[in-house]
C-alpha cells in the first residue's frame, strides 16, 4: 500500500537526496554534477518484511547550468534491519543529458600534461570560493561523494558533500586519473559534520569509479 | 602689556602635558586693526604655548588657536575682556585626534567608514559586524539603538538592534540570525536586513505603515563565541563554546537548549553532539538572554529564527507531531511568505511544520517561542539546498537576503493586519 507524500515531506527529501547522489555517481564526470531541483510527487509503500520503498518523480539541475533540468523518476528501496546493506535504487531519466565530453577531454588532459601531481585543499573555501581550473575537482567530487553517501544512507539520514578538505593526484602508469579525497560529508539529521576518505578513479567514457573510502575520525577536522 | 604679563603668569602655573585632551582650537577673525594687534601679541607669549594653525595675517582673514587646558580660562577671560569675540572650531582636540586614529586603523583594517560604503557582498568578521551596528545606529538615532541583552559565555556582548519610530513597548517584531554559526548567509543576510530597514522606512510605504505600528529588534550574531571560532579554527561549528561536564567536548546546540520538549527525542544528551541539548534548559547565556528579553518585553508577537540551508520556511512544533492550534494559519502565511521569495529569483522553497519538514528537534526556538504566545513564530532555512550548503559563494548574499526580505515583510503585513 503506497502512501502519498507532500513533496516538501522530510522522509520524501531524504529519498530524493539519496536517489539524486546515486544517480549522480552513475551518470556524473567533471563536466557534469546532477543535484535534486525539486520533488515533484512522493509516495511511500511499506512492503512487509522487505523495507520501505519510495516512488519519487524528481527535477534534476546540471549544477554549472542552472537553466538546464532533467526531469526522472526513481525508486528508493530502505531494506528492513540490515543497517549494513546499501537502498536499493533505480531511476529513468526522462529526455539525455547535456554531452559533456569535451569539457571532459580538456579536464583529462589538463591534468595529464600536469608537471607535479594536483594537490588543493579547502574547496570551496571559507568564502565559498571555487577557483574556476578547480571546479572539475569539486564536480568529481561530489560525483564521487554520491557512492559514499548511497552506501551509507538510511531512511533516517541525508548527505551533502560540505567541503573537500584534501584532494591529492596519485601517481599511475596506466590512462586513469586516481585522486585521494578526504571530505566532509554534512549528515543532516544528526547535524554532524563527518570526514571520510575517498579513491577516485576516472577517465573520460569510463565513469567515475570510487575505489576505496572510509570514515575518518572527527578530530581530522582541525 | 600688563594684562599680557599677568595672563601669561596665571598660565605659568598650570604644567604643560604632552596630550591635546581638554585643548580647543578657537577662531578669531580681526575686523580692525586694534584686535588685529591684539592677537598677533598673543604670539609672544611662550607660557601660553598657543598654537596658531592659521596666524594672523590681515583684516577678516581666520586666526585659529590650538589652546592648550590650563591656558583656555586665561586666555578666553582676556580675549572677552578685550571685547574680542571669538568662536570654538574644536570642542577638544583629542577626541578628534582619537577619532582619526581610529578611522586610520579602521580603513587599514578594513573596518567599515559607513552603511553606505559596507560592502554588503562579502561575508565579515565580528568585528566588522560590530562596528557595522554603531555606524547604522550613529547614522539613524532616530530610528535604531542598540541593545546589549546578555554576555556570550566568552564575554563577548549580546547585541539587539531596535528599530523604533517611538511609542512605549509597541508590539513586535523579532529576528535572529547567526544561531547556528556555521550558517554564514544569515548572520551576512542580518546586516543587510538591518540597512534595508533603515533604507526603506521612508521609500517603502509598507514597512513605514508597519515601523508605524511596532518595533522590529534584529539580533545579527546571536551566537558570537560561534561565529569567531568559525573564522579562526573551525569554519563548521555550530554550537555555543561552553563546557559543562567533565567531558572533553565543548558547546551546546542553541535550537535544542529552548525549555519545549526540553531533552526528549530530536536532541542529543551527549556533549560530543552537534545537536547537545546541553544539561537543563536556557543553560546557555546565548539562549537565556533572549529568553529574558522575550519575557521582560512581554509584547512580541512575531518571532522569526533564521538558519541555514535548505530553502524551507518553518512552523512549529519539532518536538511533537500534534498540530499547533493556529496550523492552518500559519500554513497560508506561510504560503504567501514563499511565494514572495520564490517571486524575485525563483528560489524554491518548501514549508510546513518542523517535524515533517526536516525532522523531529526538541528545544527548538520557534517552540518555546510559539508556547510563550508568541503565534507567528517561524524558521527560517536559507538558501541553499546542498550544493555548497554553509559554504554559500559570498555573491549569493544579497540575492538570498533580498527574497527572504520579501518573505520577512509578508510576515510583518499579516501581523500588521492581523493583530492578536
Amino acid at each position: 500500500a503506497a502512501m502519498e507524500l507532500q513533496p516538501s515531506h522530510g522522509l520524501a527529501s531524504r529519498a530524493a537526496t539519496l536517489a539524486t547522489a546515486y544517480l549522480c555517481y552513475r551518470r556524473g564526470s567533471p563536466g557534469r554534477a546532477l543535484a535534486l531541483r525539486s520533488i515533484r510527487r512522493a509516495r511511500r509503500e511499506d512492503i512487509d518484511d522487505v523495507g520501505h520503498k519510495y516512488h519519487l518523480e524528481l527535477v534534476l539541475e546540471d549544477v554549472p547550468d542552472k537553466d538546464s533540468t532533467i526531469n526522472c523518476t526513481a525508486e528508493v528501496l530502505y531494506h528492513l534491519g540490515s543497517k549494513n546493506v546499501a537502498p536499493d535504487v533505480q531511476f529513468t531519466l526522462e529526455g539525455e543529458l547535456k554531452n559533456t565530453d569535451e569539457a571532459d577531454d580538456v579536464f583529462y588532459n589538463q591534468i595529464r600534461s600536469l608537471e607535479k601531481e594536483l594537490v588543493a585543499e579547502n574547496i570551496p573555501d571559507s568564502h565559498g570560493n571555487v577557483p574556476p581550473e578547480m571546479e572539475p575537482i569539486r564536480r568529481l567530487a561530489w560525483v564521487a561523494s554520491g557512492y559514499v553517501i548511497w552506501q551509507n544512507s538510511t531512511e533516517n539520514t541525508k548527505f551533502h558533500l560540505a567541503q573537500i578538505k584534501r584532494v591529492k593526484q596519485m601517481k599511475r602508469s596506466d590512462e586513469y586519473l586516481e585522486f585521494d579525497y578526504t571530505i566532509l560529508l554534512h549528515e543532516m539529521v544528526s547535524q554532524e559534520i563527518i570526514p571520510w576518505q575517498m579513491t577516485v578513479l576516472w577517465h573520460p567514457h569510463h565513469g567515475v569509479q570510487v575505489t576505496r573510502d572510509s570514515r575518518q575520525p572527527k578530530h581530522t577536522l582541525e | 602689556m600688563r594684562a599680557l604679563v599677568l595672563l601669561a603668569a596665571l598660565v605659568a602655573v598650570a604644567a604643560g602635558t604632552e596630550t591635546f585632551i581638554g585643548h580647543q582650537v578657537l577662531r578669531i577673525v580681526p575686523t580692525n586693526d586694534e584686535e588685529l594687534q591684539k592677537v598677533k601679541e598673543l604670539q609672544d607669549l611662550e607660557e601660553l604655548q598657543l598654537d596658531f594653525w592659521l596666524a594672523p595675517r590681515g583684516l577678516g582673514h581666520p586666526v585659529d588657536i590650538r589652546v592648550p587646558f590650563p591656558s583656555l580660562q586665561p586666555l578666553k577671560a582676556h580675549l572677552e575682556s578685550n571685547g574680542i569675540s571669538y568662536s570654538i572650531m574644536i570642542e577638544d582636540v583629542q577626541t578628534l585626534v582619537d577619532h582619526e586614529k581610529m578611522e586610520m586603523l579602521r580603513s587599514r583594517r578594513g573596518l567599515p567608514l559607513s552603511t553606505d560604503t559596507f560592502n554588503y557582498a562579502t561575508y565579515h568578521n565580528l568585528d566588522e559586524i560590530y562596528t557595522f551596528m554603531d555606524l547604522l545606529v550613529a547614522e539613524n538615532p532616530n530610528l535604531v539603538s542598540k541593545l546589549e541583552i546578555g554576555r556570550s559565555t566568552e564575554n563577548r556582548p549580546l547585541y539587539v538592534l531596535k528599530f523604533s519610530k517611538g511609542g512605549t513597548n509597541r508590539p513586535a517584531i523579532w529576528i535572529d540570525t547567526g544561531i547556528h554559526s556555521r550558517e554564514w548567509v544569515t548572520q551576512a543576510s542580518g546586516v543587510w536586513f538591518a540597512k534595508k530597514i533603515i533604507q526603506d522606512q521612508e521609500n517603502d510605504e509598507g514597512l513605514a505603515s508597519i515601523l508605524d505600528k511596532m518595533d522590529i529588534f534584529l539580533e545579527i550574531v546571536t551566537n558570537p563565541d560561534g561565529f569567531v571560532f568559525t573564522q579562526t579554527q573551525n569554519r563548521m561549528w555550530r554550537k555555543t563554546r561552553s563546557k559543562h561536564s567533565n567531558s572533553a567536548c565543548i558547546g551546546v546546540d542553541p535550537n535544542r537548549n529552548w525549555d519545549a520538549g526540553f531533552g526528549g527525542s530530536g536532541a542529543s544528551g551527549n556533549p560530543c553532539s552537534e545537536t547537545y541539548h546541553g544539561p537543563y534548559p536556557n543553560s546557555e547565556p546565548e539562549v537565556k538572554s533572549i529568553v529574558d528579553f522575550v519575557k521582560s518585553h512581554g509584547n512580541i508577537k512575531a518571532f522569526i529564527s533564521i538558519h541555514s540551508y535548505s530553502q524551507l520556511l518553518l512552523y512549529p512544533y519539532g518536538y511533537t507531531s500534534t498540530p499547533v492550534p493556529d496550523q492552518k494559519e500559519l500554513h497560508e502565511i506561510s504560503e504567501k511568505a514563499v511565494a514572495a521569495l520564490s517571486s524575485l529569483y525563483g528560489t524554491k522553497y518548501e514549508y510546513g511544520s518542523i517535524i515533517t519538514t526536516i525532522y523531529k528537534a526538541s528545544g527548538a526556538t520557534v517552540d518555546w517561542t510559539y508556547n510563550q504566545g508568541i503565534k507567528y513564530s517561524f524558521t527560517f532555512e536559507l538558501r541553499d539546498t546542498g550544493f555548497y550548503g554553509f559554504l554559500l559563494p559570498a555573491k549569493q548574499i544579497i540575492p538570498t537576503a533580498e527574497e527572504t526580505w520579501l518573505a520577512l515583510k509578508v510576515i510583518m503585513q499579516h501581523m500588521l493586519d492581523h493583530p492578536y
